[in-house]
């Protein structure tokens, strides 16, 4: 049963079964559902330079960031179903926000593709191929620069699509997918779904005590 | 077409709604109240703990409004193309039994009496001159003291926690010494101060500001009000903002009002009906009901009523004025009409400051309501005279929990990176160390930022998107530069290690990507005069009275506070007028 991050999960008002599920899915290795093994090989690279294993904590890779992304696509939010996407499409000034056509599956799609077109093009390998230096140069380049993937999918509206779902991969609940072991949670110092400080408000100055807790109940 | 008849309608159930149906309940009418988005209830969405979920919550937006379906165009002048809010980012209206006062954070103020007459408090203190040229600066036609006991009542309703200062004119405790006096004390206490509230509380005061406790619809105790409805005590979770509050914490239209109307053989809720329009007589000047969309079966249904009003969420209120011709169409060229005039924000910027590593602020630690501010830079409580500017911010401390996925956005600071080398170390020491100071103000009213039908794109159910024509104007920005630059001394006083000061920059458009607040105001606004007011002192319709109108579109101007409370109290006065002569002989409350 692989229910975390599907239309199911979403619409679920009884969590135990998926939380079942979720229990048994994270003892087995993740098959991408959605992405290809090029596109896979594209998130594991960026989302390690994007939130990468440090002193401080747990990269994108070890918290299953990838997978989370994957998981995502699946959602109503993956297939475009939380925006307005009537047309007609029109760009206009960056402050109005985003005007394309494409969910955000599509947006990974394209980008992605772009993405290693542009890192051979200028680099002579794909984005997963090129050495730690490189690939960092392409990442800046694509959220400052403007570079375009396709005919309209301008690279920093790739690139700010990763970024916050990378960030979200690795903080959210585990329940998600992401966040594996809790390791971004125990990294930041947030207790998670502990949600009570009724005895802990009035003590000033100390690091909070207690450790971090998913949904499911799952501890670090 | 179904065709079913009510004594009233009510549309929208969030807390306008959800009032206005109890009210009109009590004075034995038949009530139809209609919601476009599933009914909701606390012991489902706010279930513990899959209700403390920040990426299904906040994130996705579990209770805030569909975009899919319908949402509006917004552009920063005229003659620029309005391109649909596609993403729901700088404003989160709710969508569902509860509306925005679902997933609400709790902060509860009374409106402060000289915001209530600001046009005639600012000639009068400074002169017509005072006043920029293209500043659609109005009053609301209700003073304080008329509105006062139905602050009192909302207050008693919500069950909000807070300190007094003034009761019946005599100081009675240690409350905003710029509030004005109340009938009554707060029906509970103040909630606690978290640690960086508690900071900020001193060293305001050692700046020589004047720190108070917010006025916080978040339970500091259990709570039992007027209708029977219960709360439970607050245990700071950080679940507010975004979330249906699990304790039964945080006042709701669902907690606090809908399960006593519930049970009540006058009232009928009725989900997923889209308002389509109120529908007219001939003559344009009486309503003979409303007709919605039947989201499941997908038809047409028609409701005939008496009265109808619309309680839907600010510019969803003005939205359907237009659409059904409620009242003259506002245009900006000619500067004529009303509806759509006086469309209003709020500036709101943070400040931050970095504490030594050996204080951990907490932040997940927190409560939607509570906090510590000041007033002494809100509404007329300083000299504007050396600024030349109208209007005013209370700044705060005000830590609702902040969580994860949020904390990854705000960042590690203004020079920290935004990804890669660097950005974890500056994130943690951010979350583990800062804290943030908010200045949370008015938003003036001008001819140029309004409210219409959009010319191209349409709702899926066929009809023009609502048009924001709107961006930040010189008075409101310098405003906002003079208040945060008065939060200074405070970070001195504070002993930060480190601090930023954020604030509106001269030049740079409204930013319809960055989450700033749901706090929009007017469009529809009540005053004396039908020229430059939709609807009267009354929330009445002046040009077909048998519409009342309740929500903040009713604000002339963007006010420092957070508009619930007044929303509540306008929503409680209109009510009484309601049932009290409206009801007895039905016509227009206030002749011109």
């Amino acid at each position: 049963m692989a229910l975390a991050g599907t239309a199911a999960f979403w619409t679920a008002d009884e969590f135990a079964d998926w939380r079942q599920a979720i229990a048994a899915e994270a003892a087995q290795t993740y098959t991408p559902r959605y992405f290809t093994p090029d596109e896979w090989r594209f998130l594991e690279a960026a989302t390690e330079q994007l939130f990468p294993e440090d002193e401080t904590g747990p990269g994108a890779k070890a918290l299953g960031v990838v997978g989370f992304i994957d998981r995502q696509m699946d959602t109503s939010y993956g297939h475009g179903g939380l925006w307005f996407m009537s047309g007609p499409f029109q760009s206009g000034p960056a402050n109005l926000g985003y005007q394309l056509p494409y969910a955000p599956r599509e947006i990974y799609r394209i980008g992605i593709a772009g993405a290693d077109q542009y890192c051979r093009d200028h680099y002579g390998h794909a984005f997963a191929d090129l050495d730690h230096p490189t690939q960092i140069e392409a990442l800046t380049a694509f959220e400052k620069l403007p570079i375009q993937f396709g005919e309209t999918l301008a690279a920093g509206i790739f690139f700010e699509q990763l970024r916050t779902n990378t960030m979200e991969g690795a903080f959210s609940d585990p329940i998600h997918g992401g966040n594996r072991h809790l390791g971004g949670w125990v990294m930041l110092g947030f207790p998670g779904a502990r949600a009570d400080f009724m005895d802990w408000v009035d003590q000033y100055g100390p690091a909070y005590p207690l450790g971090s807790v998913s949904i499911s109940g799952e501890t670090a | 077409m179904t065709t079913k008849n009510a004594d009233a309608i009510v549309v929208g159930a969030g807390w306008a709604g959800s009032i206005l149906a109890k009210e009109l309940t009590e004075a034995g009418l038949k009530v139809v109240m209609l919601e476009r988005g599933p009914d909701r209830a606390t012991a489902v969405e706010g279930a513990y703990p899959d209700s403390i979920d920040e990426l299904r919550g906040a994130i996705r937006h579990r209770l805030f409004q569909d975009l899919s379906r319908t949402t509006v165009t917004i552009r920063n002048k005229i003659g620029q193309t309005a391109l649909p809010y596609r993403q729901l980012s700088a404003f989160l209206p709710g969508e569902g039994v509860g509306g925005a006062g679902l997933h609400w954070s709790g902060v509860h103020f009374r409106a402060a009496p000289d915001d209530l007459a600001l046009r005639s408090n600012v000639i009068a203190r400074y002169g017509q001159k005072f006043i920029p040229e293209g500043m659609n600066l109005q009053d609301y036609g209700v003073t304080y003291d008329e509105l006062e006991p139905f602050f009192d009542k909302a207050e008693k309703v919500f069950g909000t926690s807070g300190e007094a200062y003034k009761i019946n004119g005599k100081v009675v405790g240690n409350g905003n010494v710029f509030a004005p006096s109340r009938s009554d004390d707060f029906p509970l206490p103040p909630l606690k101060d978290v640690y960086t509230a508690n900071l900020f509380r001193k060293a305001a005061s050692d700046a020589g500001y004047h720190p108070y406790s917010l006025p916080a619809a978040n339970a500091s105790r259990q709570y039992t009000n007027p209708y029977g409805a219960q709360m439970g005590p607050c245990n700071f979770c950080g679940y507010c903002s975004g979330y249906d509050c699990y304790m039964y914490s945080k006042a709701s239209p669902n907690v606090n009002i809908l399960p006593v109307l519930r049970k009540d053989p006058n009232f009928t809720l009725i989900t997923r009906a889209h308002v389509m329009r109120v529908d007219l007589d001939s003559t344009k000047t009486r309503a003979t009901g409303v007709t919605y969309l039947d989201l499941d079966s997908n038809k047409e249904v028609t409701i005939t009523a008496d009265l109808v009003v619309l309680g839907a969420f600010q510019f969803h209120n003005v939205h359907l004025m237009l659409l059904s011709g409620i009242g003259k169409p506002y245009d900006a060229q000619k500067n004529e009409g009303v509806v759509g005039r006086n469309f209003v924000y709020q500036t709101i910027t943070t400040s931050r400051a970095w504490l030594p590593e050996n204080q951990f602020t907490n932040q997940f630690i927190g409560t939607g309501g509570g906090g510590v501010a000041i007033d002494d830079f809100n509404s007329m409580n300083f000299d504007h005279g050396p600024h030349g500017f109208v209007g005013g911010s209370p700044v705060w401390v005000n830590q609702a929990g902040v969580k994860p996925i949020a904390a990854s956005t705000i960042g590690g600071g203004k020079d920290a990176p935004r990804w890669g080398a660097g950005y974890k170390k500056a994130l943690v020491n951010t979350y583990r160390h800062a804290m943030a100071i908010d200045a949370h103000g008015s938003n003036m009213a001008y001819r140029d930022v309004f409210l219409d039908l959009d010319p191209t794109w349409k709702n899926t159910y066929g009809q023009p998107l609502l048009r924001m024509t709107f961006d930040w104007q010189d008075n409101d920005i310098r405003m906002n530069r003079y208040v945060v630059s008065q939060i200074e001394p405070i970070m001195k006083a504070l002993g930060a290690t480190k601090y930023e000061l954020g604030m509106l920059e001269p030049g740079k458009p409204f930013d319809t990507r960055l989450y700033q607040t749901t706090h929009l105001g007017g469009g529809a606004v009540m005053g004396d005069d039908p020229n430059t007011s939709a609807i009267n002192r009354y929330l009445q319709s002046w040009d077909v009275p048998n519409v009342f109108v309740i929500g903040s579109n009713a604000f002339p101007q963007g006010m420092g506070y957070n508009p619930t409370g007044m929303v509540a109290a306008l929503a409680y006065w209109s009510a009484h007028h309601i049932r009290t002569t409206y009801l007895k002989s039905p016509g227009p409350l206030v002749r011109v």
